[in-house]
């Protein structure tokens, strides 16, 4: 079973080598080593919530409220950056890490405690939350020059090659490589999302695992949305707008199972990648863009109807293997 | 006799118990309903209105509007405003046609419908205010990019999105007078669709694919403030110019980082002011809104309609350098 799944990021890994290299027919200077570096700066948020949300996904869950959790986290992160210039911005990225967290606790608690599916839970705090950054901003933007340099500075700043941003990303996907093939937590979300009834009798507690999914993929959250509110200089209550479905589609085309169980940290930053680079290219080749929504959507279709299939032909094969051991 | 003295005290009460909340109901209530809750420029168009129902007295203003910019969340907004039947729908919408059908049930139940900002197709309200007429506006965003490049260059263009109706317009316009301005060459139009990521995407590659930019024009407040974000940290300040139509508060970070030289916006105050000033003419005083029809409007004059029932409140004001200052704190 686990050979199939390489197999996939394979794929995954080669269609969007194969994109890059149409669109540098089409544009040489898009695989510049340093535009191929802007392009995975800029795919940084996307593979960070991508990761978070698929911690969620695996167990049999689904975070609608990151994007919103995001604008609210980086709008009370600019917000504070405002009223205390001063505060260092590693206290500035805790608050925003802890302010993520303690938002995908909520989402946790309520799916845990109360049971309501999860789709259900984060649509409602979704909207909740985006009515809280109206709430706390009163409705007005806080812009790049209120907000002080280190600030802005930060996710920008430059350290061997990389801005710091896309080190936060790497960072990002080393921890959560570890954590997901060498710890408990990562190996009890598998089984959660696998069997919840055989992950039960191992002794683990579904809705505890399925909490702390939650309060991860909120924590990651809320530190790109400190991250995004610095890179763009910008806050207000409409950011990341529709964002949370890009995650989702990140998650779907890196292979993630939305039935829970099956994924890989690897297929998730390859979906992310892959749309990062669909959303930088079609800019710089020159198609109208009337075509390019169709083009990034057909993307998505061909991605997902592609895993689909691939993991219908593999369930047969496990219940045909299946019944000729009996 | 008694009958009759009767049916006269009922008819009396009757005509009182009808006439009381007439009087007690002398509040006209003025609803404008904007693209999205949240976005600076409406916040100021409210106050606006708001300085318009203090100087009426009796106007209550309903400020609302959808949290996301679609015409799906316009629609649910118009309907719960027609259950409440306000006196008028002062709105800039987000779609030219799909808000006409649920504008015109808001007519027939005696609602005074006016557009705003960004109009409504003609048989959708009875008039539309243009913050600026069209021409002006189209000359304008080409004329601040012209004015820096007296050797002419390549200028692109940064919009909302493919459907919006006003960015969609003044670009039209634009390209009606390039011819004044020889040496000046649009390269490419592309879309931010209001998002600030995709609008620093869009700048970001419009500078990879045309490395000789002279300037981005950009005549929609959040992809202005994203392509003057995205030149700065291209290191492109000084060689490409970003102007447009922004907001000076959410300006001045641009102005002073030299990522724009210069910008353009009508007062979004004056706007809500005047739009909330007609339709309280259309709604209480019998005016009529029909072509060549003058409506009065407070401070900021009159309204002369067109043939399409549409009318131009003031040219756009230049905010550079000199006078963000004065400005960035207002609006």
């Amino acid at each position: 079973m686990m050979r199939f799944i390489p197999v996939r990021e394979a794929i995954l890994g080669s269609v969007t080598l194969i994109l890059i290299i149409l669109v540098a027919s089409r544009f040489a200077g898009f695989v510049a080593p340093s535009n191929l570096a802007n392009v995975f700066n800029d795919t940084a948020p996307l593979i960070i919530l991508a990761l978070g949300q698929m911690v969620v996904i695996l167990t049999r869950c689904i975070d609608l409220s990151v994007a919103a959790n995001l604008a609210l986290t980086g709008m009370a992160a600019a917000m504070i950056n405002v009223a205390m210039p001063g505060l260092p911005i590693p206290v500035i990225i805790a608050i925003a890490v802890l302010m993520g967290g303690i938002m995908g606790a909520i989402n946790g608690v309520l799916v845990w405690k109360l049971s309501i599916p999860p789709i259900v839970v984060t649509l409602g705090t979704m909207t909740i939350f985006r009515g809280i950054i109206f709430l706390i901003s009163d409705g007005k933007w806080v812009n790049s020059h209120e907000m002080s340099a280190a600030f802005t500075g930060f996710p920008r700043a430059v350290l061997l090659g990389l801005p710091v941003l896309s080190w936060v990303a790497i960072m990002t996907v080393i921890v959560f490589g570890i954590v997901m093939s060498r710890t408990q937590f990562g190996r009890s979300i598998f089984a959660v999302g696998g069997n919840p009834h055989a992950a039960v009798y191992t002794g683990i507690n579904v809705g505890k695992t399925q909490f702390w999914a939650f309060v991860v993929s909120g924590a990651l959250a809320g530190l790109t949305g400190y991250l995004w509110v610095a890179r763009y200089a910008v806050a207000y209550v409409d950011i990341a707008g529709g964002f949370e479905l890009e995650v989702v589609a990140a998650c779907v085309i890196g292979g993630i199972s939305i039935a829970g169980g099956i994924g890989s940290v690897g297929g998730a930053v390859l979906g992310a990648i892959f749309l990062g680079v669909v959303k930088n290219a079609l800019p710089v080749v020159n198609i109208s863009p009337f075509w390019q929504l169709a083009i990034s959507g057909s993307a998505i279709l061909i991605a997902v109807a592609f895993n689909a299939r691939s993991g219908r032909t593999k369930g047969r094969i496990i219940l045909k293997s299946a019944e000729a051991t009996q | 006799m008694s009958v009759i003295k009767k049916l006269a005290t009922s008819v009396a009460l009757a005509g009182a118990m009808f006439g009381t909340p007439a009087f007690a109901q002398e509040e006209v209530r003025i609803a404008l309903v904007v693209k999205a809750l949240g976005i600076g420029f409406f916040e100021a168009a409210n106050e606006g209105a708001q300085e318009a129902a203090a100087e009426l007295g009796n106007v209550e203003i309903i400020y609302t509007g959808p949290t996301d910019t679609t015409a799906e969340g316009q629609i649910e907004v118009i309907n719960a405003l027609i259950a409440q039947q306000v006196d008028a729908i002062a709105i800039s919408s987000n779609d030219t046609d799909a808000l006409v059908p649920v504008l015109n049930r808001a007519m027939q139940r005696g609602i005074t419908v006016i557009s705003w900002d960004s109009g409504v197709a003609p048989e959708g309200r009875q008039l539309h205010l243009n913050p600026s007429s069209n021409p002006l506006i189209g000359n304008m965003i080409i004329k601040l990019a012209a004015d820096h490049l007296p050797d002419g260059g390549e200028v692109a263009l940064l919009s909302a999105t493919t459907t919006s109706t006003n960015q969609n317009i003044w670009m039209e316009e634009m390209n009606a007078v390039m011819g004044d301005y020889p040496g000046i060459e649009v390269v490419a139009t592309v879309y931010g669709d209001d998002l600030a990521d995709k609008s620093y995407r869009e700048a970001t590659g419009l500078m990879q694919s045309y490395p000789d930019l002279d300037a981005i024009i950009a005549p929609t407040s959040v992809g202005i403030v994203a392509a003057a974000q995205a030149v700065v940290d291209a290191g492109k300040v000084g060689q490409v110019n970003v102007t447009g139509l922004g907001l000076p508060s959410e300006m001045a970070g641009a102005i002073e980082s030299g990522a724009s030289q210069s910008f353009a916006i009508w007062n979004p105050i004056d706007l809500g002011y005047s739009a909330t000033m007609l339709a309280y003419e259309l709604s209480q005083n019998g005016a009529e809104a029909a072509p060549g029809a003058e409506i009065p409007m407070g401070r900021m004059g009159t309204l002369t309609l067109d043939e399409n029932n549409e009318g131009a409140m003031a040219d756009p004001f230049v905010y550079d350098a000199s006078n963000i200052d004065d400005f960035k704190s207002i609006f």
